[in-house]
């Protein structure tokens, strides 16, 4: 067994700071470059115009540490914990909460929490709660992964249980069904992320995961490869385009990530991302 | 499939607020430049404006002017606003009807609005424009001026007067029923080769 290894919890909460402003004021490089891919690819001289904007925006962001986007989102935070990390300090939830109010004041940046959803809906005025997804895995590190999602985006996400017998022509139809509905409303080119298997909720969270992996680093599993490759075709024959004003780029990519269901469920979620997708990690 | 570019134009510039003619001239796929006076609203000032109009105790004049659906970042020290960009229309829709029987001219959002949406704002001589969702910093450039106007409490969702300078949007819904979406996607669309 490794030696186990102390992590005080104030230096999750510093790195927590630290990411979601990193995420917020510069897009990740992989995005950049599937934005200069789309930059030549796209046929249509108002959707150059547009992926040209979103180029530009991303090098003011960064000079000027404003946000790229005003909707600073809502800050997902994934931890990998090794398992030979012993956690001293503050409560780790409430170190990560932390972090996110620190960074949020710091950066300027929105806060977009509202409290009570089916109350009054009141700003929880530090942009806390993050939503908090942890995994234990081997080694004595620990790893932060700051994920920024925008309400706009979000809100087009769908999530179902199939029956085993719909198939992948079920899950494709169901994936398709979501981007039509979406439009041009979540700020395309977008970035699809597909969880299949599980349950409701571990298709949910695989989704959202899926959104994390690079634009530049094809899935390992052939099968699904091939399944991202074919929809992301389908997305861009939609006619959407940059912006939703017509275009040949409407997607910069599908993630897929699957793992084993039920015998009689078939479980798929559909995460959305806008095309300002914004992560950063960070290992301790 | 070879298709008909949409070329570049020269994009309009127009002042608010909108005059009558003016309106009369944009179409939908206008690029226009924007420059002038605008009020900001998004669900939660959106919602409680809307409660006002109807008691009759409206905190700002709606006459003419144009409502950008817009809620900003914190300024920095030195800066006006922070980041700037349209959040999406759609969610605003039911709150169309009062803005437009107290005389807003325009709306400035991202996305898309519901065919019932369109069809009132078209009845009242009212545009819909759209700007880029996502580039914030960028359009912060255009806002010469921001202030408060009504409900600070409500934070990033107050209502704030913008006065914009050559603020880049497109004209998404006209008042002759013509749609930028609709008429644009079939330009653009390829049949799927296998997924449906």
């Amino acid at each position: 067994m490794a030696k186990t290894r102390e992590l005080d919890t104030s230096l999750v909460s510093q790195a927590v700071s630290k990411l979601v402003q990193e995420a917020n004021f510069a897009l990740p490089d992989d995005v950049v470059e599937a934005l200069e891919i789309a930059l030549k690819r796209e046929e249509s001289s108002r959707g150059r115009e547009v992926l040209q904007m979103m180029l530009d925006n991303n090098g003011i962001a960064a000079d000027e540490s404003t946000p790229l986007c005003q909707d600073t989102g809502l800050a997902v935070v994934f931890v990998e914990i090794g398992q030979a990390v012993i956690l001293t300090g503050q409560n780790l939830n409430d170190a990560i909460n932390q972090g996110v109010k620190a960074g949020y004041s710091a950066g300027y940046l929105r806060n977009s929490v509202a409290a009570d959803p089916t109350g009054h809906r009141v700003n929880t005025g530090d942009n806390t709660p993050a939503v908090l997804h942890t995994e234990i895995v081997s080694g004595d590190r620990l790893k932060i992964t700051v994920f920024i999602k925008g309400g706009g985006s979000e809100s087009v996400g769908a999530a179902t249980v199939l029956q085993p017998a719909a198939g992948v022509a079920g899950i494709k139809q169901f994936v398709m069904e979501a981007v039509r509905a979406a439009g041009p409303n979540p700020c395309p080119p977008l970035i699809i992320g597909v969880g299949i298997g599980g349950t409701l909720d571990a298709a949910g969270l695989l989704a959202k995961k899926a959104l994390l992996r690079p634009l530049n680093v094809a899935n390992s599993n052939k099968k699904l490869d091939a399944l991202e490759e074919e929809l992301e075709s389908a997305i861009n024959g939609t006619g959407v385009g940059p912006a939703g004003w017509g275009g040949r780029i409407t997607c910069l990519g599908v993630r897929i990530l699957e793992r084993p269901s039920h015998i009689a469920t078939l479980p798929v979620a559909v995460d959305i991302s806008c095309y300002c997708l914004r992560r950063a990690s960070e290992t301790l | 499939m070879m298709t008909t570019d949409n070329r570049p134009q020269t994009a309009k510039s127009i002042t608010t607020p909108l005059s009558p003619e003016t309106i009369a001239e944009l179409r939908a796929g206008d690029a226009v430049r924007i420059s002038g006076t605008v009020y900001t609203t998004r669900d939660a000032s959106a919602k409680r404006l809307s409660a006002d109009l109807r008691a009759g105790t409206p905190p700002i004049t709606l006459e003419g002017q144009l409502i950008f659906y817009m809620g900003p970042t914190p300024a920095r020290p030195g800066h006006v606003i922070g980041a700037a960009g349209p959040t999406t229309s759609r969610r605003m829709d039911v709150y169309v009807p009062d803005m437009l029987s107290h005389g807003v001219k325009a709306f400035m959002g991202k996305g898309r609005r519901s065919a019932q949406t369109r069809n009132v704002m078209q009845a009242s001589g009212a545009v819909y424009l759209a700007a880029v969702g996502g580039v914030g910093a960028l359009l912060a450039r255009h806002i010469g001026e921001a202030t408060v106007a009504a409900y600070p409490e409500l934070g990033p969702e107050a209502i704030y007067r913008l006065v914009l300078d050559d603020f880049p949007a497109i004209v998404a819904d006209d008042i002759y029923g013509g749609d930028i979406y609709e008429e644009e996607w079939p330009k653009w669309t390829s049949s799927p080769t296998a997924a449906s």
